[in-house]
């Protein structure tokens, strides 16, 4: 069933889920939030566009294999380990520095590590659903 | 960087080479360049590792840098260090075989990233210093061998995986269950802490009843009798270099799971445990001998004897005495690569006769004397005849057992060895000796014949290897012994292990 109100409305909110998305990534760690949840988010951004514009609009607007997504998800998680490994400190010992930048206030290891689950899980669940839909269209 | 770093790299290195592998998924030459390059690395790194834990001691890492019984602790020491060294080395050898027998298929569906999380598994549970780390190990093992257990989803592969995968999420769950009751009790999973509190525990039943419950949990997945009907139900149907990595090392980690347990963490529990133990160390050996002599598929009849050795290792540490655990020791390092080695052997049998039904096949040895001579020496080895390394391994564990007066068991250990002679004897009959009963060998894609020259060196070259650290391992018995004897006294003496990690007592 194709709605033109869901489909105008759908082009919009993907773009203030994701910039929530995003919100959640940033403010994680502290205060509730992080990557999981925000990709999740960001998953539902997706996953109402593909409801609304079915699955090959939805594949066309993300223009990458959702499986590319994971695989950089994890590296990035993982690379968060580098920095500590480098320096010689205890493997996985949080870093962080102080950017200055307002919104985003201290920056770390941590912080890299939640962008890739942010990446993984995004990935991960756009990967079930476009699966999911693939069966569908047979 | 400090040298305790180097505890992260084996677990660090698959983890890292298996994401980089997912972004070279379309090409499955850029994947087996980079297992062969991690599996070099894993082996330098091990070698580096244990040369470092020889020198210095026992070696501690606090991820995160967080103290240590609050935080994840890792620690090598000498036990651990030639476990993660002989895996990588089997890591090494299975990953080069696997260029010669997996399929494309396979090899297209995440064969070689799945194997690098499978070591990176058997590298963290060797590895963890935290009861409730080694059950996440376990589990990181476990996934990555189910799916590398039905990749190709034939359905005998199904069939035994449903076994496994059954017993398996059973023992993961007596396991969870068993570390909850003991953070219940004890207020900490971390090993050294727990090796250094549980004596002054007012609690002593309930912790007598949760080292009953790691002993079940790490008995189910070491194979140990009555719980290891799994094992030759499900190891002869995947591939066979996924059954060579199966046999050489996961029932280890169990081995090794127990080993750690009931001499650091539960070593005053010990004495009960000890008597279940040799019991339970007495029927593994015979039952898994039995059911090797009455089988006529070659991979069945090998997964009875991974049963019935894991008997030996566990009788060393039963008996519990310094010689007897060296002795168990040396028995897992030699079977590792004996063993290993016969699974590779026989995939190379299957793929001359095209089946491994032994009543099918025959006259290998008249047509390729040089496999018969590589089938002996694991063979061989593993039945105990010297100077391999096999006739040492049983020699100490055997002179533990009547050290320690356990007559009845070590003559069992005696008998059962014999028995192993005579089913080595049996393949040897079978495979090697008689004629080949139908005249036709295997031909066709698959067959050996049809092997180019690189193909067939890419198959020898892991047997030579192992073979030749068989006889090795036998001819220069004296390090390697001293080797065993300090990791055994380092195991014995839980201070060792505790002040390292925790510090001194105050």
């Amino acid at each position: 069933m194709y709605s033109i109100i869901l489909a105008t409305a759908s082009k919009y909110l993907l773009l203030l889920l994701q910039m929530f998305s995003l919100f959640l990534l940033f403010r994680g760690h502290n205060e509730p939030g992080g990557g999981f949840v925000g990709g999740l988010v960001a998953a539902s951004a997706y996953a109402l566009y593909f409801i609304a514009n079915g699955i090959s609009e939805a594949e066309k607007l993300l223009k990458i294999d959702p499986f590319y997504l994971i695989a950089t998800g994890l590296m990035i998680a993982v690379s968060s380990i580098l920095p500590s490994l480098l320096v010689g400190l205890d493997v996985m010992k949080a870093i962080w520095i102080d950017t200055g930048i307002p919104f985003l206030g201290k920056a770390g290891t941590p912080l890299v590590f939640d962008i890739g689950v942010y990446f993984l899980v995004l990935g991960i669940t756009l990967k079930i659903m476009f699966s999911l839909a693939e069966e569908d269209r047979q | 960087m400090s040298v305790s770093q180097i505890i992260i790299f084996p677990i660090l290195l698959p983890l890292a080479s298996a994401i980089a592998m997912l972004f070279f998924r379309r090409s499955v030459m850029v994947q087996r360049i980079i297992s062969l390059l991690t599996s070099f690395l894993l082996l330098t790194a091990a070698g580096v590792l244990l040369s470092a834990v020889i020198s210095e001691g026992v070696l501690t890492l606090q991820v995160g840098g967080w103290a240590a019984p609050f935080g994840i602790t890792l620690a090598a020491d000498l036990l651990s260090a030639v476990m993660v060294a002989v895996s990588a080395l089997i890591g090494l050898t299975t990953v080069i075989y696997s260029f010669a027998v997996i399929d494309s298929e396979r090899e297209r569906f995440f064969y070689y990233p799945l194997f690098q999380m499978l070591m990176m598994g058997i590298n963290g549970a060797f590895l963890t210093g935290d009861v409730f780390n080694l059950y996440v190990w376990f589990e990181v093992m476990l996934i990555s061998s189910f799916v590398l257990l039905v990749l190709g989803g034939t359905p005998v592969q199904l069939e035994g995986a449903i076994k496994y995968v059954t017993i398996n999420l059973l023992s993961s769950s007596v396991f969870l269950a068993a570390s909850g009751i003991l953070y219940g009790i004890a207020g900490t999973l971390n090993m050294a802490e727990l090796a250094r509190i549980t004596p002054d525990l007012a609690q002593k039943e309930l912790l007598a009843v949760v080292s009953v419950l790691f002993m079940i949990t790490f008995g189910i997945k070491a194979a140990v009798f009555p719980l290891f009907f799994w094992l030759p139900a499900s190891y002869h149907t995947p591939p066979v270099a996924v059954a060579a990595i199966f046999a050489g090392l996961l029932t280890k980690v169990g081995v090794y799971a127990l080993i750690r347990f009931f001499t650091t963490v539960f070593s005053h529990e010990a004495v009960f445990i000890n008597e279940v133990l040799l019991v339970g160390s007495a029927l593994t050996m015979l039952s898994g001998v039995l059911g090797a002599v009455a089988q006529y598929d070659l991979r069945k009849l090998l997964s009875f004897h991974i049963v019935s050795q894991i008997g030996y290792m566990i009788f060393g540490l039963a008996v519990h005495s310094p010689l007897a655990i060296a002795g168990a020791l040396i028995y897992i390092v030699h079977n590792i690569i004996a063993k290993t080695n016969l699974f590779y052997i026989s995939g190379i049998i299957e793929r001359i006769c095209s089946t491994c039904d032994l009543k099918k096949t025959g006259g290998v040895y008249a047509r390729y004397p040089v496999i018969g001579i590589l089938f002996l020496i694991p063979a061989l080895g593993l039945a105990g005849i010297p100077p391999l390394s096999g006739f040492w391994a049983k020699f100490v564990v055997i002179k533990a057992g009547f050290e320690a007066g356990e007559y009845v068991v070590t003559g069992i250990a005696v008998l059962v060895s014999l028995l192993t002679l005579f089913s080595m004897m049996k393949i040897w009959n079978e495979a090697f000796w008689k004629d080949m009963p139908r005249k036709d060998y295997a031909a066709g894609e698959n067959s050996y014949d049809s092997m180019g020259i690189g193909q067939r060196v890419l198959l020898f070259s892991p047997v030579v290897a192992l073979a030749l650290l068989t006889v090795l391992l036998g001819v220069f018995f004296e390090p390697v012994f001293r080797l065993a004897e300090s990791a055994a006294l380092q195991l014995l003496d839980t201070e060792a292990y505790i002040v390292p990690i925790l510090g001194g007592k105050e």
